[in-house]
Parts: structure tokens; C-alpha cells; sequence
């Protein structure tokens, strides 16, 4: 069992591993992102209380999810790098990054877009979307970060180092905004609430995490096999495998 | 018998500073009694070493023991053994030249007023002494950092172009200085461009790209 | 004879209140830009006391919040300039000792002269004079905890091109839990509700962060000297 862990530390082997389950991943996350779309945007009946306008949880709650698991991942593995000195781990933390980021971003829009119909404004204090705010500021320095160093190495492990205080931070951070918000709620400000799950609406639901988190592994093997190459360029067998 | 396990062991360091590999699979080794010269053209990664000597740069391959113990398990043993001076003098400019030596060498042992004096007075800058450094010259900073060392009356010294910056009588100053501590059982690592003529066992590593 | 982890911490404190108060005039700059800061709340937005109370907690807050970070770019970056850095990273004790003097001494000569300026900019924010306790403690261990985390950022940031920018961009997410805390204590302090609930979260999140940054600033310093 043992050598699948010390396998997964070579980058050539990883390389291979994500090259081969990419189109796997890509696929099933079409079929069940397609599923949880037309399930949820066409067949699950519209919400007593707030119209059509909750289908947008379809896309809003698997997004947030995604840019917490997403920046965990890349927390995890950059411990993983600093700790045991396996490069592979700084790949993909690197590879992770903008994934997450863009993630937060589509959770902003679509809570943003959420907010209109439920608050009349597209953007209010709500604790969820602020904490996907700092999360995004979170992410850019994490990125700004690996950036501004010269020596790509060392910008790796900085970043590495970031990610892990980041982590530890986003407890507090979700805790505090939380606390906050239920210091200044005024009465007008809803939170943006699920709606209570009837079946129909669950499945699709469920389908989009999934469908989300196999998307998330479509485009990590993507963006994996760049940084292993880009960062292994030196050695042999990238040489070879740019040959054949 | 392992007549290495007792000083500096180098063995097989690589060292990549983004692309380049600027150490490749290095090894050297050096015995109480001994200096090693590393020297070789600009680039080729003489500063790098000693720095991994040091312990201040893990190598990605390879290992550096004292007494044959590794310095990074045995970091705390090593740095108290060691006295290292980079190309900056490493002085604070507010400070005087002798509250330099007192915060510095004050962190390694304890030691009076007076036994700093007599070190800058041993390097030619007890003149100095109370001067803030920012007002000294380059080579009195050189010796300043000199005393340093002498100070810390550490086994290693691991010095980088100990004799930049200084006149004929300034390195007259530092061989005397090195002959008298690799005399005393000491060993040294130097980096120096120059040409080295010394009193003492000297090795030469010679770092080619 | 070895020194010991106590000695060094003291002897480093001593050498950064030295090298501090050799130039006193570094050491106004922060607090001068509090009460610049301070002041542009009231240019921007209103003269009535009574209308600033109600933001006042926050300005304060914000205020101190980006004074402290100005300061911050400096804890590490004079010594990595000089060298002296590296001869504290060889001296025997370990990063971590090194980084809490250094800290700490930080701290005492930037966070707490913003605390013991605060009464003035409190006053000309009109917070009520009974809310002063409150107000200085919170901001006390909210610098606290914000010279820790400015130290990591700083490790993290030293020697990069616009590394205070970095260093801003890095810090100040991290510290917005915080301002909620500190702010929120203030806040109620002045509304005369009890403070008690925010000041003990935020001292429940400086103690939290004075026993785990130190070993990622230290951390930071590692990585930036290779």
C-alpha cells in the first residue's frame, strides 16, 4: 500500500496519472453536472416561498462548498510538500489555486445574483458572502504570493506556508463574520437561506457537488500535468516525453 | 577507525537555484587542524556552499555532518561551534562597533566588555570600539566582523572573502588570524578569490562549472 | 558557557529597544499616521461628534489597523538587509526564540504606543470616556495579536519587490476576525452594553495566535533565508 503513497511523490507517474484520468473525470462531471442542471433548472418545482428564483442554489452551494474543499486541497498538499519535501505537492497547490479562486468567484456572483430578488440589492453583508470575500482575498495572496518570488522554489514553499496560516484562519474568520453579522442584523437582512429540501429538488443538488467535484478533477489533472512539467523541465524524462 | 568523525563532512550536496544546478553532488571534508579553500570563477556556486555548510540552505540531495552528527539534528550543538561570516560584515549601522560585538557574540557566550576590546584591539580597530558602525569604512567593517569571530571562540569558522576590502597589513591581519586558530585545533572553511599562502594545512577545493 | 533561551531573548530585546530609540523619529511615523488616519474620517464625513460615536469604534479600529501594518514591513527587513539576520539565524538559539524577541519587542514600541495614544484619537472620535477601558484593552491585545500576524507576513514578504503592498494584501484578511472582535468590544462599550463576550474572544484569539505564530514566522524566516 505504501509504495501507491511513494508512487505518488514522482512526478512522472503523476503525470501519467492525470493524463489518463482526465478524460474520465471531465466525462462524468458533464453527465452529472448535465443531470443536476436539467433536474434542478427545469423539472424541480419552483419553491413556495421564494419562486424560481432559489434555482440559483443549484449553482451557488456546490460553488462554495468547492472554494472551501478547493482551498483545503491546496493547504493539505502544500503541508504535505513543506513537510516531506514532496515537490508533487507543490504542483498542486499551484494548480489548485486559481480552480479555488475562480470557484469563490462564482459563489460571489451567483449569491450576488441570488440577493437581487430575495434583499432588492445585489450585494448586502450576508456571513456567507463575506466569508467568501476574505476567502477570495485569501486566494489572491496565496497567488500574489507564489508570484513575487524569483526563485520558484522558494515562492512554492512561501505560498505553502500562507496556505496553511490561511487554513487555520478560516475557522476564526467564518466564526467571527458569523458573530458579527448577528451583532448588526437588521431586521430587513435575510440570510441567504436554503429553502427546505423536498426529494426533487435534493438529487439534482447532490448531483452538482458531485458534479463540481469531478469538474475540479478534470481541471486539477489539467493544470497538473502543465506545473509537473513546467517545473520538472530540467530532467530526462520531460525531455522524452516532449520527444514522443 | 573514522578518523572523519571528528569535523566537517560534506557529502554529495546538490543545490538547484531555479534552474540552474548550481552544486553537483559535492563532497569535501575537513579534520580539526585543517583550512579549506574553495575557490573557483564567479557563479560557480562558492558562496552557495558554504551557506549549506552553514546550515542556513537545506541542499535538496546530499548531507552535512560535524563530528558526525548531521547539523540539522544536531543544529543547536553545531551553531554554538560555529562562527560564520558572509561578504557583509553584518553590522548594524546605529550600533557601535563594540555593542555589535556584544549583541552578537553575547548570544553565543558570555563574555566582558573587556574580552571584546581585546578582540577588536587583535583585528587593529579598538579605535573603533565606539564609533557607530555606519561611520566606519569598509575595511574597518571587515575587521570589525573579524573580531566577531575571534570572539565567539568557535571551532568552525566558515568565512566568505574574509580578505575583501582590506590593505596588505589587513591581510597580513587575516592569515595571521587564520594560521593561529587552524594552529589551535580549529578548522576553517574560506571562500577567497585570491591566492592563499598560508602557514597551516591547506586544502583547496576548486568549484568549475 | 552556553547561553540560555531567556538570555537571548533579553539580550535581543535590549539590541531592538537600542537600535529603536537610536532613531526616534521612526518610531513617530506610525503614530503620526494614526492621528492623520483619524482625521480624514471626520474631513470625509461629518463634524458631529454624535454622528462620528456611532463609526467611531470602527475608525478607530481601522485606523490602528493600518498603522500597525506600516511599521511591520520593518520587524525583519533591516537585518535581512545587513546581514545581521542570518549572523541571528546562526547564533544557536533557533528562529523561534529569535522571532518572539524580535516581535515582542516590536510590538512594544509600535502597538503599544498606539494604545496609549488611542484616548486622544478616542476623544476626537467623541467615545465616552467610560468606554476608554475597554477601548485600550482590546486595541491592547489586538495589536498583539496583529504584531503576530505581521510577523509572518512579514517573514513571508521580506525582500520582495513591493513587499509592503504584499505584506498589506497578506495581513489584512487574516486580521479582519480581529477587528470584528475589537471593534465589537468597543462598540458595546460605548453603547453600555457589556463588552465582556468580545474581549474574551478576542483575547481567546491572541493567546491562540501568540502560541502558534511564532513557529510560522519562524517557519517563514526559514524559507526566505534559503
Amino acid at each position: 500500500m505504501w509504495t501507491w503513497f511513494y508512487k505518488l511523490a514522482s512526478p512522472p507517474y503523476v503525470y501519467g496519472v492525470a493524463a489518463a484520468s482526465m478524460p474520465w473525470f471531465l466525462g462524468l462531471a458533464i453527465l452529472t453536472i448535465g443531470y443536476g442542471l436539467i433536474g434542478g433548472l427545469v423539472f424541480a418545482p419552483p419553491d413556495y416561498q421564494q419562486g424560481d428564483a432559489f434555482r440559483i442554489i443549484y449553482v451557488h452551494v456546490p460553488s462554495a462548498w468547492m472554494s472551501e474543499f478547493v482551498y483545503t486541497t491546496m493547504a493539505v498538499a502544500g503541508a504535505i510538500a513543506l513537510i516531506w519535501r514532496i515537490k508533487v505537492g507543490h504542483a498542486v497547490a499551484a494548480a489548485s489555486a486559481p480552480i479555488g479562486a475562480s470557484f469563490t468567484l462564482a459563489a460571489l456572483v451567483t449569491g450576488s445574483m441570488w440577493g437581487k430578488p430575495m434583499w432588492g440589492t445585489y450585494w448586502a453583508w450576508d456571513p456567507r458572502l463575506t466569508s467568501e470575500l476574505i476567502l477570495l482575498f485569501l486566494y489572491v495572496g496565496v497567488m500574489s504570493l507564489r508570484s513575487a518570488f524569483e526563485d520558484p522554489a522558494r515562492g512554492d514553499r512561501a505560498a505553502a506556508l500562507l496556505a496553511i496560516v490561511g487554513a487555520v484562519n478560516v475557522p476564526i474568520i467564518h466564526y467571527s463574520v458569523v458573530w458579527w453579522n448577528s451583532l448588526h442584523q437588521a431586521a430587513t437582512v435575510a440570510k441567504l437561506g436554503k429553502p427546505s429540501i423536498a426529494g426533487s429538488m435534493l438529487w439534482p443538488l447532490l448531483s452538482m457537488f458531485v458534479g463540481f467535484m469531478l469538474f475540479y478533477g478534470a481541471v486539477l489533472c489539467l493544470r497538473l500535468q502543465g506545473e509537473v512539467l513546467n517545473r520538472e523541465r530540467q530532467s530526462a524524462w520531460v525531455r522524452e516525453a516532449i520527444k514522443s | 577507525m573514522n578518523s572523519t568523525a571528528d569535523g566537517l563532512m560534506v557529502d554529495k550536496v546538490h543545490v538547484w537555484r531555479g534552474d540552474r544546478h548550481v552544486l553537483q553532488g559535492v563532497s569535501t571534508q575537513v579534520r580539526p587542524g585543517e583550512l579549506l579553500h574553495v575557490s573557483g570563477p564567479n557563479g560557480t556556486g562558492k558562496t552557495t556552499l558554504l551557506r549549506v555548510v552553514s546550515g542556513l540552505l537545506r541542499p535538496e540531495q546530499g548531507s552535512v555532518s560535524w563530528r558526525g552528527q548531521s547539523i540539522v539534528s544536531g543544529r543547536t550543538e553545531y551553531q554554538a561551534a560555529l562562527a560564520y561570516a558572509a561578504h557583509e560584515p553584518a553590522l548594524k549601522g546605529d550600533l557601535t562597533a563594540l555593542e555589535n560585538l556584544r549583541f552578537s557574540v553575547g548570544l553565543k557566550r558570555r563574555s566582558s566588555a573587556v574580552e571584546l576590546r581585546g578582540a577588536l584591539e587583535r583585528t587593529g580597530v579598538s579605535a573603533c570600539a565606539d564609533l557607530p558602525a555606519r561611520v566606519l569604512s569598509a575595511g574597518q567593517r571587515r575587521r570589525v566582523s573579524l573580531a566577531r569571530v575571534v570572539a565567539m571562540q568557535a571551532p568552525v569558522w566558515l568565512l566568505d572573502e574574509p580578505y575583501a576590502n582590506l590593505d596588505s597589513a589587513g591581510s597580513e591581519l587575516v592569515s595571521g588570524l587564520l594560521q593561529a586558530h587552524v594552529a589551535a585545533g580549529g578548522l576553517a572553511l574560506v571562500v577567497a578569490h585570491r591566492e592563499l599562502t598560508l602557514a597551516c594545512r591547506v586544502r583547496r577545493l576548486e568549484l568549475n562549472s | 558557557m552556553t547561553v540560555g533561551a531567556w538570555e537571548a531573548f533579553w539580550l535581543i530585546v535590549h539590541r531592538e529597544m537600542r537600535l529603536s530609540f537610536r532613531r526616534p523619529e521612526q518610531l513617530l511615523q506610525p503614530l503620526v499616521f494614526f492621528l492623520i488616519v483619524t482625521t480624514l474620517f471626520p474631513l470625509g464625513l461629518s463634524l458631529q461628534l454624535s454622528l462620528l460615536r456611532d463609526i467611531s469604534p470602527g475608525v478607530l479600529w481601522v485606523a490602528a489597523l493600518l498603522s500597525s501594518l506600516l511599521s511591520l514591513d520593518s520587524l525583519f527587513k533591516s537585518d535581512a538587509d545587513d546581514g545581521t539576520l542570518e549572523q541571528l539565524a546562526l547564533s544557536g538559539h533557533g528562529l523561534t526564540v529569535i522571532v518572539v524577541a524580535k516581535t515582542v519587542a516590536h510590538w512594544l514600541v509600535t502597538g503599544l504606543a498606539l494604545v496609549l495614544v488611542s484616548p486622544i484619537v478616542g476623544t476626537a472620535l467623541g467615545i465616552p470616556t467610560d468606554a476608554f477601558a475597554t477601548m485600550l484593552l482590546s486595541l491592547a491585545l489586538g495589536t498583539l495579536t496583529l504584531s503576530w500576524l505581521g510577523a509572518i507576513g512579514a517573514g513571508l514578504t521580506i525582500g520582495l519587490r513591493r513587499g509592503n503592498v504584499l505584506l498589506s494584501l497578506i495581513v489584512l484578511p487574516l486580521a479582519m476576525p480581529l477587528l470584528i472582535f475589537g471593534a465589537g468590544a468597543t462598540d458595546r462599550a460605548i453603547s453600555g452594553t457589556s463588552a465582556m463576550g468580545a474581549l474574551y474572544l478576542l483575547a481567546a484569539l491572541c493567546v491562540f495566535t501568540c502560541t502558534l505564530a511564532p513557529f510560522a514566522a519562524a517557519a517563514a524566516l526559514r524559507i526566505t533565508l534559503e
